[in-house]
């Protein structure tokens, strides 16, 4: 097979890009190898571990089951866009207090999940963010503390 | 590189004097929240190409064939590793000197011992070619029947267990006590195959410069990986730098260099450029080690008044074809309830797979789920609440040796969980608390404990002219919290501000910190790092007290105190002189020193040296459709002296989360025709997700052990798994009934 490229235009983080990829390369491949963007994190490619949760439009996709390609022209926001000016988001800083992690490798996955579960209405109690959180497997077993950090965080985005 | 954190973005950040003891928000937490952190597989030198494992569909055999010429061909491939193109090593992969290394599989040739071993290495310009290239080799193979299972094979007597402990002890005599006992038990408990799977798959970037070699990789053992690789390519040590900063979880699995890790450094060896390997999910079933199945025998008798009058715990374990290890499951018996009469032992079988390794309290995790069952039933048996059974067997000496314990809070840690949890509550036969909802609740108790080891490590202290500070020792973070809790001790250690220390760690150039694991890391390479600050700290007082112009003049290495950059005159604090003011009146930038961390051999010798804990569950269970669900767990540890009360907590969820995943979840099914394992992926080898994970609560009792180290720690990073499977096992035999009798507990076990 020879290669053939295609042009992909991705906006990631508020910066434009274009790629030249092969159809087959997924956003988090693109992501991590061409934009090194490796905040996003690769622990199954497969769907079934959450790490590599990504927004693209504002919603929380897994980004090794997305092609680069069905990301044309979309906004992405990766772990890396999400602090302001240094500034950390309330998700990031929750998890910082919290201790919402351990190794930290699921930790930016978790991060976009629940900055996404939070402004999806998920974070309303415990049990609802446990399941709405369901999704971004912590081997360390943080998961009490992730809990509490989204409780947290989600005081303190909806005041 | 290596790494210098920056502190100024934490929100918890307190200072009431010692660093020690302080709940301080993790250094390397800001870096964790913001994707900066560095793991293996983020580096990309220029040039760098993409390799991607090929693995065996087979348990056992050769491969026949492999399409190299089809690999090739595809777009971006630039070459194929095989058994006939490998470069040489300097050593035998199979050759092993010590129980620290695995026997590797290295394309030495073409024979198969387990699924997912190693058969080719495709190295392209990208991920994507790669990958391909892999898929395109489709392998022929001469394939044998694959020996499964623990009756798979013919049993043996092993000749250690775990690392070094032979495989059978006893003291007194078991039989004579089973036999005058009022009341006897016996029981068997099966536990499942599992493996460790750490979020970050293993990985390396390896780039040669002649014969120096770079590496990104994670370590649990810097050194001794650098040692491993030096051996198996004949260059020194120094050669070749590791970097390691963060591991994303390691549990054991990164304790030892592994065979894919290795040829990711034969493949940069073989293109002539860096290159990156990273094991897919389903190829870490296999080169990369994970926890044997058990079968485990328990015969216990008691006296009409509940005491033991013997414990009898036989394990059955398998390990490779090809190397030794062998999970010490019934070592498990060895310490926590006392009895005139106690016997363990091993057996074992050679099975069709990849060596298992330490996982996570290896032996006693699988040992504690077994020995608190029978404890259990044992109580039972007596008629007799499970507190008050594990009480009235309460050990005050370790029972198989007969040492006294350094210390041993856990009568303390029964009090304070039990209450904490309402345990008075609970009534003593099974099935008399359903819910509100028609749920079947049950409580469950489980007695903690895990051994206080350490290792070797050594550290370096630097002072410098501007009154700052700098510790370094290779130690490795794997989500334990050593970036923080060691620059804590080393604050001290120094008689600094924390926000005055520099540490560095996560690289093979620094001092050897000893192994990440056996909950040991904190005690030993803590040592090092306060044994090096008091080396520095004493040359600075020298420095002082000896110079006529100081305020310290003639008060003597004893007579001074390091406290917030300054030395102070022990009997006189009036009288004091800055780090700064010392280093500069004698013209130096800086001074050094140097220390080690080593258990000492003669408390060793004279004390038993073990954490406890004390671990109550309860779960509710549908009636109907027999799922399980732990709805609240409460445990109490006594390990020592604690570091950071933050992190520690930490360390006992995620344990008491692995408790309730070895009791309810975790389980490799191996096909018994092929000898494959079935759900090798994150779907079907089920781990705890949020959803499963309940009310935990781990509470902290006070210890202090002037035995253990001069720093009084022992250790958190596995303890909660010991204790909690048990806790939920009983727990569900509460709610209905049925005994669990193997692990993961399933659904039709209950409703059989």
């Amino acid at each position: 097979m020879t290669k053939t490229t295609i042009p992909v235009h991705l906006d990631v983080n508020g910066h434009r890009h274009t790629l030249q990829l092969e159809p087959r390369v997924t956003l988090l491949d693109a992501l991590r190898d061409r934009l090194g963007l490796t905040g996003t994190k690769k622990g199954c490619d497969h769907g079934q571990c959450g790490a590599c949760t990504v927004h693209v439009d504002g919603e929380r996709v897994l980004a090794c089951l997305t092609l680069a390609a069905q990301a044309e022209g979309r906004t992405v926001t990766t772990i890396e866009g999400l602090a302001r000016e240094g500034e950390l988001h309330p998700v990031q800083a929750a998890f910082l207090e919290q201790d919402a992690f351990q190794c930290g490798y699921c930790t930016p996955g978790q991060i976009m999940s629940a900055v996404a579960c939070i402004r999806e209405g998920h974070a309303g109690s415990d049990e609802e963010i446990r399941e709405y959180m369901a999704g971004n497997l912590c081997r360390c077993g943080a998961y009490p503390h992730i809990v509490a950090a989204v409780r947290q965080a989600a005081l303190e985005v909806q005041s | 590189m290596t790494l210098e954190l920056s502190l100024n973005q934490q929100p918890a950040h307190l200072r009431q004097g010692s660093s020690i003891g302080q709940p301080l928000t993790r250094r390397d937490g800001f870096l964790k929240v913001t994707g900066a952190a560095r793991y293996a597989a983020d580096n990309h030198p220029p040039g760098m190409l993409y390799a991607v494992l090929a693995v065996s569909g087979i348990a056992r055999g050769r491969v026949a064939s492999l399409d190299v010429e089809a690999a090739k061909a595809h777009g971006g491939v630039v070459e194929v590793m095989t058994p006939q193109n490998r470069p040489p090593l300097a050593t035998d992969p199979d050759a092993k000197n010590n129980p620290f290394m695995f026997r590797l599989d290295l394309l030495q040739n073409d024979r198969i011992r387990y699924p997912n071993q190693t058969i080719a290495v495709v190295i392209a310009e990208t991920l994507e070619a790669a990958t391909e290239g892999a898929a395109l080799l489709s392998p022929r193979y001469e394939a044998q029947p694959a020996r499964v299972g623990l009756d798979g094979a013919e049993s043996f007597v092993p000749g250690g267990v775990g690392i070094g402990s032979p495989a059978v002890h006893h003291k007194g005599d078991v039989e004579a006590g089973l036999e005058s006992a009022a009341t006897r038990i016996e029981a068997t408990y099966e536990t499942s195959a599992q493996y460790h799977n750490a979020m970050e798959p293993h990985a390396i970037v390896a780039a040669w410069d002649g014969d120096s070699l770079s590496i990104d990789t994670p370590s649990q053992g810097l050194a001794m990986a650098q040692g491993r690789i030096a051996g198996l390519f004949g260059i020194a040590p120094q050669n070749i730098h590791i970097r390691s900063p963060f591991l994303g979880g390691g549990f054991g699995s990164k304790g030892m260099i592994s065979g894919p890790q290795v040829l990711g450094i034969l493949a940069a060896r073989l293109v002539g450029c860096p290159v990156k390997l990273v094991l897919r999910r389903e190829q870490m079933y296999g080169p990369a080690g994970h926890r044997a199945p058990t079968r485990q025998t328990l015969r216990m008798g008691m006296d009409r008044e509940g005491r033991l009058t013997a414990i009898d715990h036989h394990a059955k374990t398998a390990s490779s074809t090809f190397d030794d290890f062998f999970e010490p499951a019934a070592d498990a018996s060895h310490t926590l309830y006392a009895s005139p009469a106690i016997a363990t032992s091993h057996e074992a079988v050679r099975l069709d797979t990849g060596t298992p390794l330490f996982m996570r309290a290896p032996g006693e995790a699988t040992g504690s789920i077994a020995l608190e069952s029978a404890i259990d039933e044992a109580a039972g048996a007596c008629g007799m609440d499970p507190l008050e059974f594990r009480l009235r067997n309460y050990a005050e000496v370790e029972p198989m040796t007969g040492k006294p314990f350094s210390s041993k809070a856990l009568r303390e840690c029964y009090t304070l969980a039990s209450e904490r949890f309402g345990w008075q509550r609970r009534p003593l036969q099974p099935r008399q608390m359903p819910d509100k909802d028609g749920f079947l609740t049950g409580w469950g108790m489980g007695t903690a404990t895990f051994p206080a080891i350490m290792f070797q490590a050594e550290a370096r202290a630097v002072l410098r002219a501007d009154g700052s500070g700098l510790m370094e020792t290779g130690a490795q973070d794997m989500g334990q919290g050593a970036w923080t809790a060691f620059a804590q001790i080393a604050a001290d250690g120094l008689g600094l501000d924390i926000d005055q220390v520099d540490f560095r760690a996560g690289s093979s150039d620094l001092p050897n910190a000893g192994i990440a694991g056996g909950s040991g890391h904190t005690a030993t390479a803590g040592m090092a790092i306060h044994n090096a600050g008091a080396a520095v700290i004493a040359r600075l007082a020298d420095l002082a007290t000896g110079h006529e112009a100081s305020p310290l003049f003639g008060a003597g290495n004893e007579g001074v105190l390091a406290r917030g950059g300054r030395l102070y005159r022990r009997d006189d604090e009036n009288r004091s002189e800055s780090y700064g003011e010392i280093l500069a009146r004698a013209g130096l930038a800086e001074i050094d020193g140097r220390g080690t961390g080593t258990p000492d051999p003669a408390s060793r010798e004279a004390y038993a040296m073990h954490a406890h804990g004390a671990v109550f569950a309860e779960v509710k269970v549908d009636p109907d459709f027999g799922q399980i669900r732990v709805t609240r767990l409460v445990g109490a540890f006594a390990a020592g002296r604690v570091i950071n009360p933050r992190l520690v907590r930490s360390q006992y969820y995620g344990g008491m989360i692995w408790g309730v995943s070895f009791a309810l979840h975790e389980e490799a099914v191996t096909d018994r025709r092929s000898g494959r394992i079935q759900n090798a992926n994150l779907a079907e080898y089920h781990v705890p997700v949020n959803a499963d994970v309940p009310s935990v609560e781990a509470l902290l009792v006070h210890e202090d052990d002037p035995y253990v180290n001069a720093l009084g720690i022992k250790g958190v990073g596995e303890i909660g798994i010991t204790g909690t499977a048990g806790a939920v096992a009983n727990a569900v035999w509460h709610a209905t009934g049925v005994r669990p009798r193997r692990f993961p507990i399933r659904i039709e076990d209950l409703l059989g």
